[in-house]
């Protein structure tokens, strides 16, 4: 029914992702506001298992479709199989975390639908039944208020962005074998980067720049291991080779939100900050005191980073 | 390979945007327009495929008058033609009503492939390509950092959040460009020179047989533009030492941020 919220249960390598359970969370609000029900929807190759991990954050229904053709990184299957029960079961809001495969099964069902998609949302609103968010544009640098119309609206959510809600009860469980069309595509291999924390979900950044003056960035990653977090970089350090493009933060790069961003030897190029200035707290060390970082962090630290970095990591040892 | 390229251009990254006085759009007035920088890497590695197996490279554009403009920087990289949708009917603003067009354009010429930029720098929508591809029923990979084509099928690297993974997909299909794909190649002088005489069509949507009413209830309103909230200038943390400031730095984000 229009007033029901799908909630697609992004998972990976056994583990669901930290928006999944951000964007379950928030859906129940919706939901609730809009008189509704949640579908928390499951779909993968044995994942069965793991729709129990769900029941904390209150889905009213999970719809579990395992079978061997889902791939977790391809979205052919995953894509065939949500339309199919968008169909069947017509909500009215499908909510996806903007993750890469997040975006993609997004556009898939967006342009088979014909449904506005609102991507990468920071907020979400709902008043008078009609459903409103917040998405950023121009790499941050404007935020706009969006009203999806139709009645099927669909809404990919920034990871950490918005509040888990834990503690609630699941409801019923339904497994379902649904028919999966032939992929056109095969995965041959994957190559994932075991224990690093991803970036867009991380609580704690720390980015290296053109400061760096190289690719050792041990002080970096050092400093980032200890507070638990990501590292960054920016695009003049990507430019230069010393760090994959992956870790880029900025317009062209990750944008990202965590609690904490310490930019080291980063100038604070406009870009730059598109892809940062929502941080919580920003903290710039730089030699040079002009830099126009300087100007966007809470607390700045003029100094050599080679220097500042490691004294900080044992001050950090010392509190702990 | 007839390959076609999806083209937009876009306000530079490095343009400060202002929102005008509605509040609903932004200042156009002071923008330098560029090819959107995920696109040049589509067109850079069109151009490669081209020159390796053979076929033609055609940009298409979704746009108004000036758009041409980018399309003529393709041309001069190295594109063979280009076609431009310019019908001021066509919101540039509704992804989807774009995606239609750029599909119909596309269904009108042949290919073996399209490729896209994964992302608009304006609207960061990350739709229209896929949209595109999932409107022509053809398979879509997208963020993809390399690519082979080999036995009629191409194998993608791409981007999967975590890693990177290697996909082999049936043609004809479409991907989406990310960075690391290739360095995109300067428009040469020769190139500039060579592109002037090179053909841009025009079409408005009547001549793809499209009318704006296909697209309505696909829009995206947006019915209020901010800034973001203004970061104010903290505090310079002060120390008679590189250890005190440490100290110091340590001590303010546990005690007053609050983040560790």
């Amino acid at each position: 029914m229009s007033q029901d919220v799908f909630v697609v249960a992004e998972q990976a390598e056994g583990a669901f992702r930290k928006v999944t359970f951000e964007a379950l969370s928030e859906g129940k609000k919706i939901a609730a506001e809009l008189g509704g029900k949640v579908t928390a929807v499951l779909m993968g190759s044995g994942v069965a298992d793991m729709a129990g991990e769900l029941a904390p954050y209150g889905p009213d229904t999970t719809l579990v479709v395992d079978q061997p053709a889902l791939s977790e990184y391809l979205s052919d299957g995953q894509s065939a199989v949500l339309a199919q029960l968008i169909e069947e079961r017509k909500p009215g809001l499908v909510l996806f975390g903007a993750t890469v495969l997040g975006k993609e099964l997004a556009a898939r069902t967006a342009a088979r639908f014909k449904a506005p998609l609102a991507g990468d949302c920071v907020t979400l609103k709902c008043a008078d039944g009609t459903v409103s968010a917040t998405r950023p544009m121009y790499g941050g640098k404007v935020l706009a208020d969006v009203v999806p119309e139709g009645a099927l609206k669909l809404l990919t959510l920034r990871p950490n962005a918005f509040e888990i809600v834990a503690g609630q009860t699941g409801g019923s469980v339904e497994n379902l074998t649904l028919d999966v069309p032939e992929s056109r595509q095969k995965l041959l291999e994957k190559t994932l980067e075991s224990g690093k924390i991803d970036l867009t979900e991380a609580d704690i950044v720390v980015s290296g720049g053109r400061g760096i003056g190289g690719d050792d960035y041990t002080v970096i990653e050092e400093l980032a291991a200890l507070l638990g977090g990501a590292v960054g970089a920016s695009r003049a350090a990507v430019d230069e080779g010393w760090r994959a493009h992956a870790d880029q933060v900025g317009q062209t790069g990750k944008v990202v939100s965590p609690g904490l961003y310490i930019a080291s030897g980063i100038s604070g190029a406009i870009q730059h900050l598109a892809g940062m200035s929502s941080s919580k707290v920003i903290v710039a060390i730089n030699k040079d005191p002009e830099a126009p970082i300087f100007s966007k962090a809470d607390y700045g630290i003029v100094g050599d980073l080679f220097e500042m970095v490691p004294l900080i990591g044992e001050e950090i040892k010392k509190m702990k | 390979m007839e390959i076609i390229v999806l083209l937009k251009q876009v306000p530079s990254t490095e343009s400060i945007i202002e929102i005008e006085a509605d509040g609903k759009s932004i200042k156009k007035g002071d923008i330098k327009w560029v090819m959107n920088p995920y696109d040049e890497l589509a067109v850079e590695e069109a151009i490669r495929i081209r020159d390796a197996q053979g076929g033609s490279v055609t940009i298409l554009t979704a746009g108004p008058d000036k758009a041409a403009e980018a399309i003529r920087t393709a041309l001069a990289m190295g594109a063979d033609k280009g076609v431009l949708i310019n019908d001021p009917q066509l919101d540039p603003g509704n992804s989807l009503a774009v995606a239609a067009a750029l599909a119909k354009a596309a269904q009108g010429l042949s290919f073996d492939l399209i490729a896209a930029g994964m992302r608009a720098v304006d609207d960061d929508g990350y739709l229209v390509g896929t949209a595109v591809a999932e409107a022509l029923n053809i398979p879509c990979v997208s963020m993809v950092i390399k690519q082979e084509i080999k036995d009629g099928a191409i194998v993608c690297h791409k981007t999967v959040d975590g890693g990177t993974a290697v996909v082999e997909s049936s043609l004809p299909m479409l991907f989406t460009a990310q960075r690391g794909l290739n360095e995109p190649r300067y428009a040469s002088l020769p190139g500039i020179m060579k592109a002037k005489k090179k053909p841009i069509d025009t079409k408005t949507l009547a001549d793809l047989g499209l009318d704006v009413g296909d697209f309505a209830g696909c829009a995206l309103h947006i019915t209020a533009l901010n800034p973001p909230p203004e970061r104010k200038a903290g505090r310079m943390i002060a120390g008679d030492s590189p250890r005190a400031k440490a100290a110091e730095l340590v001590r303010v984000l546990h005690e007053e941020a609050k983040v560790i």
